[in-house]
């Protein structure tokens, strides 16, 4: 396997989606190829940091305001409720 | 998020209820989503008013088409559908384009050999569980994003960041699974890229060697 066939690949790789064989030749080009090391650990961390970041708050005045917009609604829509 | 005394209701559970006209159980299904649809729109639009406005038009939409939606899709494939075609319908306004379907949009246009390659390559400072306590890595992180072409954006906080499978990522965007992927691998290769210019440690660097092709 060559660097630009791991590329290629890669995304199989980090999901675990890729088949058995293919992921051991991955790992075999991992193992004596240190950037794409490298690359593959990078991946795996910058998924990581989106995954886990600080999301941005709802403001709760909005969230207020949208809630009491949504009942009206809600009520127009099912006047028997 | 449940306990053994008041288990959470499923999202097929309440949107049965809300659809039979039980305003408790939209509004219990409001509350699970909205936080995930607003921190959505803000990493896409950077910009609190709009994403605001790409919430509330999302739970509108949610309430005046619930009766329609018959469960082809998880509940919340169908709300972040919803709020991506918002966001998309912001991004365009802004850039002065006429706002198009979310087909056009995220038309097919990629193929595999227009991958770019790693440039910068070196092993964080930091570990992800170190960064994500800080809160200057938010900055770093939205920054990325923004440099980002809005519909690699889009793919990769469906798949990554809220943790759509790619098959829902791809039915929430109306892409194939095809495309969906090698949206995804752009998107994680130029993010990588950019967060790794920033974290990355500069004595580590690793520089590939030209014949390297083994
Ligand atoms: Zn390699």
């Amino acid at each position: 396997m060559k660097c630009e066939e791991l590329l290629a690949m890669l995304n199989e790789y980090v999901d675990g989606t890729v088949d058995p064989a293919i992921c051991e030749e991955f790992e075999r080009h991992m193992a004596g190829c240190n950037p794409c090391q490298v690359v593959v650990d990078n991946i795996r961390q910058t998924i990581t940091l989106y995954r886990d970041g600080r999301p941005h708050a709802l403001p709760m005045q909005f969230r207020e305001k949208m809630h009491a917009d949504l009942r009206k609604k809600w009520k127009e829509k099912f006047p028997a409720q | 998020m449940s306990t053994p005394f008041s288990p959470e209701p499923p999202d097929a559970e309440l949107v049965r209820r809300a659809k039979a006209g039980e305003l408790d159980a939209f509004e219990a299904l409001t509350n699970r989503y909205e936080q995930r649809v607003y921190g959505l729109a803000m990493r896409m639009l950077r910009q609190a008013q709009d994403a605001e406005d790409v919430t509330q038009q999302t739970f509108l939409s949610v309430l005046e088409n619930l009766e329609g939606f018959r469960g082809d899709s998880s509940f919340s494939t169908w709300v972040l559908r919803i709020a991506s075609h918002a966001a998309l319908k912001i991004i365009r306004k802004r850039k002065g384009l006429p706002t198009v379907s979310l087909e056009e949009a995220t038309e097919p246009s990629d193929n595999i050999n227009s991958i770019p390659h790693p440039e910068f390559i070196a092993d964080w400072r930091q570990s992800p569980a170190h960064l994500v306590e800080q809160h200057e890595v938010r900055r770093l992180l939205d920054d990325a994003l923004a440099r980002l072409d809005e519909k690699y954006r889009l793919v990769f906080l469906l798949r990554d960041a809220e943790g759509l499978s790619v098959k829902e990522t791809a039915e929430a965007l109306e892409l194939s699974e095809g495309n969906v992927k090698i949206r995804l691998l752009r998107a994680r290769l130029q993010l990588r890229e950019d967060l790794t210019r920033a974290l990355g440690d500069p004595a580590r660097q690793l520089v590939r060697s030209p014949h390297h092709h083994q």
